[in-house]
C-alpha cells in the first residue's frame, strides 16, 4: 500500500499500470469558449405594426468605438420575398447571419420549393432565435440584437425580437439599442394598446418612425443621419415591399442654438 | 492588496463629459475660436447645443473640453481672479491673454489628480494680438499659433498641419476652422450639433454660429 499523500484515491500502478500522462495533455475535445465584446457595432433598429403591414428602419453608421468609422452598412436585410430582418450589435456578426440567412433562403425556396412560399417571416425568426440561443449555451454569443419584420402565414403583420441572449418577445413596436428607450414611447404614442394596430395608417407609421429617427440623431451620439426605410403591406392578395435606401433625417431643428450663449452667469 | 489605487481616468458615475473637437486659430486680425457643441453621457447626449466657448475677460476666452463641471469650475474661478486683476491694473490697461492662461496652468497643474480638464486659452490684448495657450490634461502650458483639442482633433492634426497658414485673412481662417471642425464631427462620435465661433480683435467681440446643413460636406 502506498501512503504517500500524492498517490491518495489514485488506483495502484502495479494493477492498473503506470499512469498515462498523455490523458492529461491531450488536447480538448471542447473548444473554448469566447464571450467577445463587439468592435464595429450598429446601432437602434426601430419597427412598427400597422393597418396591413410593418415598417422597419436602420441608419448606415458602423461605428469602432466613437469612431464613426463606416457611414456605408446596410443593416436591414431581405429575406425571401416578404420579410426583412433588422440587427445591431456587432458588424463581423451581421455579415455571419446574413451569409446564414443567405443560406437558409438557398435551401428553402431554391431547393427545396415544393410551388409555394415557404420562407416566412416566423419561420426566419425562429430559425434565427434557435442559433442565437444555442451559441450563448456555449457561452460564444453572436452579439447583436435582431427585429424580424413580416407577415404570418394568416397574411397578419408579424413583428418579433431576439438578442444575444436568446430572449425573444414581440409587440406593436420594437427597437434594439437606444432607439429601446428613446424611439419605443414615441411610436407607443400612435396606439395604447397593442391589439389596436389595426387603427394605424401605413402614413401614421412612416411619420412615427421618421420622427424616431430624428429624435435619435439628435440624442445618440453613435448614430448618423443616413438611413434605409422599409415598408411591407398586404393588399389586394399580394405582398408589396416598399424598400428606400439613402434616405435623410429631415426637419432638424438647430436655430434656437443661436442664442444659447454660455452656461451659468451672463456672458457675451 | 499593495497600497491603494484611485482610477482617475473614468468619469464619476453620472459625471457628464465634454467629448467634443474644438481649436483657436490666430489670423491677420487676432483669434478665432471654434467649437462644437455636443454634451455626453456615455453615449446619450445630454446637450446638442452646448456653448464651450467660455468667456473669461473681455477679449479673452477659453475652449473647454474633458469633465463639463470640472472645466466650468476653472474657468468660473479663473474669470473671478481676471476681474480682480483687472481692476487694480492702471486706467486704460487690460489683462493679457498670457496672464490668463497662466492662472489655467495653475489650477489644473496643482490639481492635476482631481481634474479631468483640457482648455485653450486664446484672446486678443493690444500689446501681443492674438495669441493661443494650450493647457491639456497634465497641467502643462503650451503657446502655439493654433492649437486643436478635444476628441475630435484627433482627426484632423494631418488636415490642419496641411492646411494652416500664418496671417490668414478672416474668411480664410473662418472657413479653415468650419471645415476642420466639420470634419471632425463627420468621424468623432461624441462631437457634433452646431459650430460655434468667437472671433476677438481690436474691435471687440463678434460670435458666429454654422448649423449642419451649412457645415456638412
Amino acid at each position: 500500500m502506498n501512503h504517500d499523500p500524492f498517490y491518495w484515491g489514485r488506483p495502484s500502478d502495479e494493477t492498473y499500470g503506470h499512469y498515462n500522462h498523455a490523458i492529461a495533455n491531450a488536447k480538448s475535445q471542447i473548444p473554448t469558449s469566447h464571450t467577445q465584446q463587439p468592435i464595429i457595432t450598429g446601432t437602434s433598429v426601430l419597427a412598427l405594426k400597422f393597418k396591413n403591414g410593418v415598417a422597419i428602419a436602420a441608419d448606415n453608421m458602423g461605428s469602432y468605438g466613437s469612431l464613426l468609422r463606416f457611414n456605408n452598412i446596410e443593416r436591414l436585410i431581405r429575406v425571401g420575398t416578404e420579410t426583412i430582418v433588422g440587427i445591431s450589435g456587432d458588424i463581423s456578426d451581421l455579415q455571419y447571419i446574413e451569409r446564414l440567412l443567405h443560406q437558409l433562403q438557398t435551401e428553402e425556396e431554391v431547393y427545396d420549393s415544393d410551388g409555394g412560399h415557404n420562407l416566412r417571416a416566423p419561420h426566419v425568426h425562429e430559425y434565427l432565435s434557435r442559433v442565437m440561443y444555442n451559441r450563448r449555451l456555449k457561452m460564444d454569443p453572436l452579439w447583436n440584437a435582431i427585429i424580424v419584420a413580416g407577415f404570418s402565414d394568416d397574411r397578419t403583420p408579424f413583428l418579433r425580437y431576439v438578442d444575444l441572449l436568446g430572449v425573444t418577445y414581440g409587440s406593436l413596436a420594437l427597437a434594439t439599442g437606444f432607439g429601446a428607450h428613446l424611439a419605443v414611447p414615441l411610436l407607443r404614442k400612435l396606439v395604447p394598446y397593442d391589439a389596436d394596430y389595426e387603427k394605424v395608417s401605413e402614413e401614421q407609421a412612416r411619420v412615427a418612425i421618421a420622427d424616431s429617427l430624428r429624435v435619435l440623431y439628435y440624442r445618440d451620439a453613435r448614430s448618423s443621419d443616413k438611413y434605409t426605410f422599409a415598408v411591407l403591406t398586404f393588399e389586394n392578395d399580394k405582398i408589396n415591399v416598399d424598400y428606400k435606401q439613402d434616405l435623410k433625417v429631415e426637419n432638424q431643428s438647430w436655430r434656437f442654438a443661436e442664442n444659447l450663449i454660455g452656461y451659468g452667469s451672463k456672458q457675451q | 492588496m499593495n497600497g491603494i489605487s484611485v482610477d482617475i481616468n473614468h468619469l464619476k458615475k453620472g459625471e457628464v463629459s465634454l467629448g467634443t473637437s474644438i481649436m483657436a486659430v490666430t489670423y491677420k486680425d487676432g483669434v478665432i475660436l471654434g467649437a462644437d457643441s455636443r454634451t455626453t453621457t456615455g453615449t446619450y447626449i445630454a446637450n446638442r447645443v452646448t456653448d464651450k466657448l467660455t468667456q473669461i475677460h473681455d477679449t479673452i476666452y477659453c475652449c473647454r473640453s474633458g469633465s463639463a463641471a470640472d472645466t466650468q469650475a476653472v474657468a468660473d474661478i479663473v474669470k473671478y481672479y481676471l476681474q480682480m486683476h483687472a481692476s487694480q491694473l492702471p486706467p486704460g490697461e487690460t489683462p493679457t491673454t498670457k496672464v490668463a492662461a497662466s492662472v489655467f496652468q495653475e489650477i489644473c497643474y496643482t490639481n492635476k489628480d482631481g481634474l479631468t480638464a483640457g482648455i485653450i486659452c486664446a484672446g486678443y490684448d493690444k500689446k501681443n494680438k492674438g495669441s493661443v495657450y494650450s493647457i491639456p490634461i497634465g497641467g502643462s502650458i503650451h503657446q502655439q499659433e493654433y492649437a486643436i483639442a478635444g476628441s475630435g482633433s484627433t482627426f484632423i492634426y494631418g488636415w490642419c498641419d496641411k492646411n494652416y497658414k500664418r496671417d490668414m485673412e478672416r474668411d480664410e481662417c473662418i472657413t479653415f476652422i468650419k471645415t476642420a471642425l466639420s470634419e471632425a464631427i463627420k468621424w468623432d462620435g461624441s462631437s457634433g450639433g452646431v459650430v460655434r465661433m468667437v472671433l476677438l480683435t481690436e474691435k471687440g467681440v463678434e460670435r458666429l454660429i454654422f448649423y449642419p446643413d451649412e457645415y456638412q460636406a
